[in-house]
């Protein structure tokens, strides 16, 4: 998420970085690029100027003069910065004294209201909550059977009186509901309403006088433009939100809104949504989105989540059976299997340090494919030739091709890959150290990541082998 | 209620919000450089983006020097002017197809209004005495096939659909051999609303166009992009995106009233060479209107009070 303005501000700031002394003239001509780039991702003007005024402020204040990376210094102000418009620390959601604790979801049509009430449903759910979806949405056609849907594939109750009730009314009895079903959370979606639109705007005020919120969380589509501040600001002066849920933040969005929001309202951005698949909402990081913007990369998410899904008891397992090298081709299904776990791959390998400042992997696009591909070639193996893949002849690698659905090409790379694997694995128990090109090689043909130079469309590095190949798109130049 | 004045009304927050501090920006003051640099914060507001804001600030300065302007107030009609060249390739016919029924395919990001303007054109055209047949080829989100049949009702023309989770191209297949044995005059094809970026998905709809087109001469007639008005510069993006894989042919600029500032369609038309075609003025089902490059450029620039 926000490449576009990651690179942007990465190009502002990289001919810097490398500077033993400062000149005014770099960090004003830096600040003019930083300008642009953070106006051209939608950020608001007010803020904008603000921001760079304090960046240059310190750039050309004391703590910079006197470091002995002027340049590197620069780079710390503006992640501090950045992290700082952002809100600081992430804020979790407040909790009510007495159960139900009420959410109620506002915002602009097509924010994505609806499906992150699923997405927050399911959120609480992962922590051990009870809560009950409310369809307060009585405008939009089938928003109701769209909660309904929803709600029924995360297997979370929805209360809905039909399109006929007043939503202050559906909001009311939504509580009572909850009471009654010994629900914990109660989470209100509400029909998307310009801010301007003072009717629509009353109701909402009405729905929290009727059911006291603990939260009212302001919905923000990611792509906004410059108005977003106004959005904020209207409905902030009108509801007093508590929190911001940022969506649509997997798209190529600069996250303009991402930035100004914050500044705007006061108010932090609690959670972001990536994606339409119904996931739990992920809970909004600022400092490690301000890393992951400066090309830093985001490794305490990329530990958390590793955390959250690896099995420490294979884990080990596994490191056993590497050192032992008794490492056999169903290990390395598994191995794949446990990253694959960890989310689509094009999202994860950006949270790697300096892979956003990779050349060859911009705008890559991770053929999660590939993958089946690998767990089908490996299963039509025998348990003897999984075991040993040595005894792989033409004839045994043809059938296996035949039995997966796959070109024999495609069965000799794994193989390939996975010899390949084998060795540096001998190599590594050997206690040998390993060269720097070496122990690129390893990385490479780690797990994974062994695979994914060919499972990517880059085509400097891997060949093209199927038909799911599509020439990727050019970047626009600044 | 002419269509100029809905245009005018429909604009009116974009014009108070932004232009009108243009307005007052221009009154008093002299002709100085800072003047203009303020002028292109405005524009940059507005969501106009940074190449076409500087790009119309050096137009306006240029026609400026030209005219021997000398009172910032003057410089009002020169920005209409500027705006009205930078829309100049504007085009807002919709093309129909020479016989048979015509197909217009609908695409863009997630919700942005994809649905509620197919309802809405519907409404139009069976009002133009059209036989108007829907194709809910949005198969993905959770009850948009509903929706799709709820529109189909209130514009009172049949709806072909397929269950959640079929092949929208099968769907768009069907409503074509519907259209032909109907009679149908246009078939409105909806489609899932999908991330510009995510490249499963936009071959997906590079597909439904190809069935499209095998099926019936020249169709899809249209593809419109579908932009919610309130985007900022990612429209362009967006509208890089889609043209790549389905050759957009179009746009729909929706939510351009109240608080929109739509400047975003400046820098789609001049820049990327892409016409917009209908804009949402309104929530009501009368309020997609054909856009015209002069109507926005003097609804956005010429102030109430004259």
């Amino acid at each position: 998420m926000l490449e576009g303005l990651s690179n942007s501000l990465q190009k502002a700031l990289s001919k810097l970085r490398a500077k033993g002394k400062l000149a005014e003239e770099d960090v004003q001509t830096a600040m003019r690029e930083v300008r642009l780039a953070l106006l051209a991702a939608d950020v608001n003007v007010k803020v904008v100027k603000q921001f760079v005024d304090r960046v240059r402020e310190r750039a050309v204040g004391q703590e910079v003069q006197q470091s002995l990376t002027p340049g590197q210094q620069v780079v710390k102000i503006v992640y501090e910065e950045l992290t700082d418009l952002m809100g600081g620390a992430e804020e979790r959601v407040r909790m009510a004294a007495k159960p139900p604790t009420v959410v109620l979801l506002v915002g602009l049509q097509g924010a994505g209201k609806t499906t992150a009430a699923a997405k927050l449903a399911l959120s609480f759910r992962k922590h051990q909550h009870r809560p009950l979806l409310v369809a307060a949405d009585v405008y939009r056609p089938a928003a109701i059977q769209q909660l309904q849907v929803l709600g029924k594939q995360i297997d979370v109750p929805v209360f809905t009186l039909g399109t006929d009730a007043n939503p202050v009314e559906i909001a009311r009895q939504g509580r009572e509901e909850a009471i009654r079903q010994g629900a914990d959370v109660l989470i209100i979606d509400t029909a998307g309403r310009l801010h301007i639109d003072e009717q629509l705007m009353d109701e909402l005020s009405d729905m929290k006088a009727a059911v006291p919120p603990d939260e009212i969380l302001l919905v923000v589509d990611a792509m906004t433009g410059q108005d977003a501040v106004h959005v904020a600001e209207s409905f902030h002066q009108r509801l007093q939100i508590t929190g911001v849920i940022l969506t649509k933040l997997d798209g190529d969005t600069r996250g303009g809104a991402a930035l100004t929001v914050r500044a705007a309202t006061g108010c932090p951005i609690k959670f972001v949504g990536l994606g339409e698949k119904i996931e739990p909402l992920e809970v909004f990081h600022p400092d490690r989105l301000a890393s992951r913007i400066l090309g830093m990369g985001d490794v305490l998410s990329l530990i958390e989540k590793a955390q959250e899904t690896f099995d420490l008891e294979k884990a080990k397992e596994m490191e056993q059976k590497l050192r032992t090298a008794q490492f056999t081709l169903d290990d390395f299904r598994e191995q794949l299997q446990q990253v694959r776990n960890l989310g689509p791959l094009d999202q994860i390998l950006k949270m790697l340090p300096g892979v956003g400042r990779l050349k060859a992997l911009e705008n890559i696009q991770v053929d999660e494919k590939k993958f089946l591909h690998i767990d089908a070639i490996i299963s039509s193996m025998t348990k003897e030739e999984r075991a040993n893949p040595s005894v792989m002849n033409a004839s045994r690698r043809r059938r296996v091709a035949l039995g997966s659905g796959v070109t024999v090409r495609e069965v000799n790379q794994v193989l390939n890959q996975f010899e390949q694997m084998q060795q540096m694995m001998k190599r590594l128990t050997g206690g040998k150290k390993l060269g720097r090109r070496n122990a690129l090689a390893a990385l490479k043909s780690l797990g994974g990541l062994g695979d994914l130079s060919s499972g990517l469309n880059v085509p400097q590095v891997g060949t093209p082998t199927g038909a799911s190949r599509r020439p990727h798109r050019k970047k626009k130049k600044h | 209620m002419g269509l100029f004045d809905k245009f005018r009304k429909g604009l009116e927050k974009s014009r108070e919000a932004v232009f009108g501090r243009l307005g007052r920006l221009f009154q008093g003051r002299k002709l100085d450089e800072s003047l203009y640099e303020e002028m292109e914060e405005v524009l940059i507001s507005a969501d106009v983006g940074v190449e076409t804001s500087l790009w119309l600030v050096e137009r306006v300065r240029r026609l400026a020097r030209e005219q021997r302007v000398t009172e910032a107030e003057q410089l009002t009609p020169l920005l209409q002017q500027a705006m009205e060249e930078a829309l100049a390739e504007n085009d807002p016919a919709m093309r129909t197809a020479a016989s048979g029924p015509t197909l217009y395919l609908f695409v863009g990001v997630n919700g942005v209004g994809k649905t509620t303007t197919i309802g809405k054109l519907a409404h139009r055209y069976m009002q133009e005495g059209k036989k108007v047949l829907l194709a809910a080829g949005d198969t993905f989100r959770a009850a948009a096939i509903d929706q799709l049949v709820a529109w189909g009702e209130r514009a009172g023309c049949d709806v072909v659909r397929h269950v959640q989770g079929a092949d929208p191209a099968a769907v768009v297949y069907d409503a074509m051999m519907a259209a032909k044995s109907r009679g149908a005059d246009i078939i409105l094809c909806d489609t899932a609303g999908r991330l510009h970026n995510k490249a499963n998905l936009m071959a997906e709809l590079a597909k439904i166009r190809k069935v499209a087109a095998r099926e019936l001469p020249d169709a899809p007639h249209e593809v419109l992009l579908v932009v919610d008005g309130t985007t900022g510069q990612n429209a362009i993006q967006q509208a890089q995106a889609f043209k790549e894989v389905v050759q957009v042919t179009g746009l729909v600029v929706t939510k351009l009233d109240g608080t929109a500032k739509g400047g975003v369609v400046l820098p789609i038309v001049r820049e990327q060479g892409i016409s917009v075609k209908w804009v949402g003025l309104g929530e009501g089902l009368d309020d997609l209107e054909p856009f015209s490059a002069e109507w926005f450029a003097e609804a956005i620039c010429r102030p109430d009070h004259v």
